[in-house]
């Protein structure tokens, strides 16, 4: 089969290997690798358990810490409440019957079948062939349609011009964007910043699909549930505890 | 009889005045654009919880309406009333103007509307938005298609089928429109099917609403005859129209309450502190609909034009406040992330939203915009009859 590789298909298969930086605007690069080696594919299916009885609350806010440390959000400097961009956050809630509380954080959920992308009515919106849900910030409109249909009100607007970007991670006044799970980390090797930031089983970053990862086998084990599971969106990222 | 149409006039103080008028209000929306391109959204009353704010209650409320302003021609061609064969090719522009009004703010409202291209290009079919862009750019062309076969007399002959085919679109492109909700399943407000049925019903009132006046007040300005038996039959089908609105809005709202998980969203819309209970039921439903009605159906006021417009303009203050209330009350009360919890910390309560001066003058730049199309087009091409005269209009019509 011989396709060409155009600039989309290029961006989802990125996998480990040589990063070329390319110049874009002056102070903002925007970082690619180059899809020789390992090839995103769909034998591969990057999710996260997050289990909350584990998790402190200081556990939560040093995952939004090495997020926004990672990534480059949050730093607005006009934008006020609501309009600050939010890509993962710490949730508190409390059962209605038994008043148990528990906290949580919240991000993209990574769906398999994701709402955002349905809607996207440019196909900026996209979904790996390894299950990252990301925003292709070249074809983003910003018509935030996928804001209305994201179930987890994960999706943020650029509501203002930015300055001292991420290398990595460019992003752009006017468009959408949300949590990536650190797609640049992961396809060096490594895990995403937020998981990264607690140093314990509280939260486990893996190949959903790998028998032998460790995500893999603790799901078989342990109850575990996605948010909004009536809407069987099959998301990546599953919370034990609540 | 034979309908003469002729170009207005357009040379009265009166029309150059409504030129500038518009045209300033245009030129206003564009600065407004300017400033919020240039800053970003920021300086809007939008946000990540608000996403679409008074851009998009005029956008939709324009598009919403477009399409129902080409019912009047709809009626001639495709259901053959005679009456209304006259009024069939403004029918047409005043559809295609509002659409382009509409489509204006849409776009400008963009995060980017600089990359229209890409919009234009790439399409998920997925998207009931990427539908959405086709259905309208396929309504301009077989609008104006339509249109033709009115004006060239040598291809009257297919003005029947041409108008089949625009009725259809229309009816499709408003199911797109009201689907953009309809289809929204995590949101308690929305993900209701009659979402659709209801859009288009509601383009049925918004839409006369607006020709209504814009005929009235061409032949008003223009010192043509318009007689009664015309006037009088469009008000009528709007008192139906308004009505067929309320039964819709009863209808999703009783269907709603009675889901659980949906009587937080009602009784926030319905009984709730906020600004959208006010303008559900004094805004909609008693400006938008029991007093249109009351005006149009009181015997003492029939054939009264004044109270007619009157109505008229009522219906579209209503169908504005009822989008306000769909498109930012559906998006101010929080999702159910998390059913059977309530969330202490992180999201939830009620978003607030003040729309932003140039947000206000975007959308009235965009109702602008229709208006001086509309002004200009039947300057420079026949669309008006020279006299829509009772004995011209209706010759059999017996007094």
């Amino acid at each position: 089969m011989s396709k060409k590789l155009n600039r989309r298909d290029f961006i989802k298969s990125t996998g480990v290997a040589t990063a070329s930086v390319a110049t874009i605007a002056s102070g903002i690069s925007l970082t690619t690798f180059a899809a020789d080696e390992n090839p995103v594919t769909n034998e591969k299916r990057w999710g996260m358990l997050i289990d909350t009885n584990k998790l402190t609350e200081t556990n939560i806010d040093d995952m939004v810490f090495a997020c926004q440390e990672e990534n480059g959000w949050g730093f607005e400097e006009h934008s006020t409440g609501d309009q600050k961009a939010n890509w993962i956050r710490k949730v508190k809630v409390k059962d209605k019957a038994t008043g148990k509380i528990d906290a949580l954080p919240m991000m993209c959920q990574h769906c398999d079948e994701p709402p955002c992308v349905d809607v996207c009515p440019t196909n900026a919106s996209m979904k790996r062939e390894d299950g990252i849900v990301l925003v292709d910030r070249h074809l983003c409109i910003g018509c935030r349609y996928c804001m209305m249909a994201c179930p987890y009100d994960s999706r943020s607007f650029v509501h203002e011009d930015l300055s001292n970007q991420k290398e990595h991670m460019p992003r752009g006044k006017g468009t959408v964007e949300s949590c990536t799970m650190c797609v640049h980390r992961v396809d060096k090797g490594e895990m995403p910043a937020c998981a990264e930031a607690v140093n314990s089983d509280a939260v486990i970053f893996g190949d959903l699909y790998d028998a032998n990862s460790k995500i893999n086998r603790v799901l078989k084990k342990v109850q575990s549930t996605q948010i909004r599971a009536d809407l069987n969106l099959n998301t990546g990222v599953r919370y034990s505890g609540i | 009889m034979n309908i003469r149409y002729q170009q207005i006039q357009g040379r009265s103080l009166g029309f150059y005045a409504l030129i500038a008028g518009l045209g300033v209000l245009i030129l206003a929306s564009l600065g407004s654009v300017l400033f919020m391109e240039h800053h970003g959204h920021y300086v809007t009353g939008m946000s990540n919880r608000i996403v679409w704010g008074m851009p998009h209650v005029f956008a939709l409320f324009l598009i919403v309406a477009a399409s129902g302003a080409l019912n009047v021609a709809s009626i001639a061609s495709v259901f053959g009333k005679k009456i209304y064969k006259p009024l069939a090719r403004l029918s047409g522009l005043v559809s295609l103007a509002l659409l382009a009004g509409g489509l204006m703010v849409l776009v400008l409202d963009l995060g980017r509307p600089d990359r229209l291209i890409v919009a234009m290009t790439e399409y998920n079919f997925n998207s009931i938005f990427a539908w959405n862009i086709i259905l309208y750019n396929g309504f301009f062309v077989i609008v104006a298609v339509y249109l033709w076969m009115m004006f060239e007399r040598r291809m009257n002959k297919f003005t029947a089928k041409a108008g089949l085919a625009a009725f259809s679109w229309r009816l499709i492109l408003t199911t797109g429109t009201g689907s953009i909700f309809g289809f929204l399943v995590a949101r308690q407000a929305y993900d209701a099917v009659i979402m659709a049925p209801m859009f288009i019903i509601m383009s049925f009132a918004f839409g006369l609403a607006f020709f209504i006046l814009i005929l009235m007040a061409s032949y008003k300005w223009t010192e043509r005859p318009l007689g009664d038996v015309i006037v009088n039959r469009l008000g009528n089908l709007l008192g139906v129209f308004v009505a067929a609105v309320m039964y819709f809005v009863v209808v999703k709202h009783l269907g709603s309450l009675y889901l659980a998980e949906n009587s937080g969203v009602e009784s926030f819309i319905l009984f709730g502190e906020h600004v959208y209970t006010p303008l559900f039921w004094i805004g909609q439903i008693v400006i938008g609909g029991l007093v249109p009605m009351a005006l149009i159906y009181h015997p003492a006021l029939k054939g009264n034009r004044s109270t007619l417009g009157l109505a008229s303009i009522l219906v579209l203050i209503g169908g504005i406040a009822q989008l306000y209330v769909i498109i930012v009350g559906g998006q101010a009360y929080p999702m159910e992330i998390f059913p059977g919890k309530e969330i202490l910390e992180g999201y939830g309560g009620i978003a607030t939203y003040t729309p932003s001066l140039p947000e206000i003058i975007l959308g009235l730049g965009g109702v602008a915009v229709s208006l001086i199309a509309v002004t200009f087009l039947i300057k420079f091409l026949p669309f008006l009859p020279e006299s829509l005269a009772d004995d011209v209009a209706d010759p059999h019509h017996k007094k």
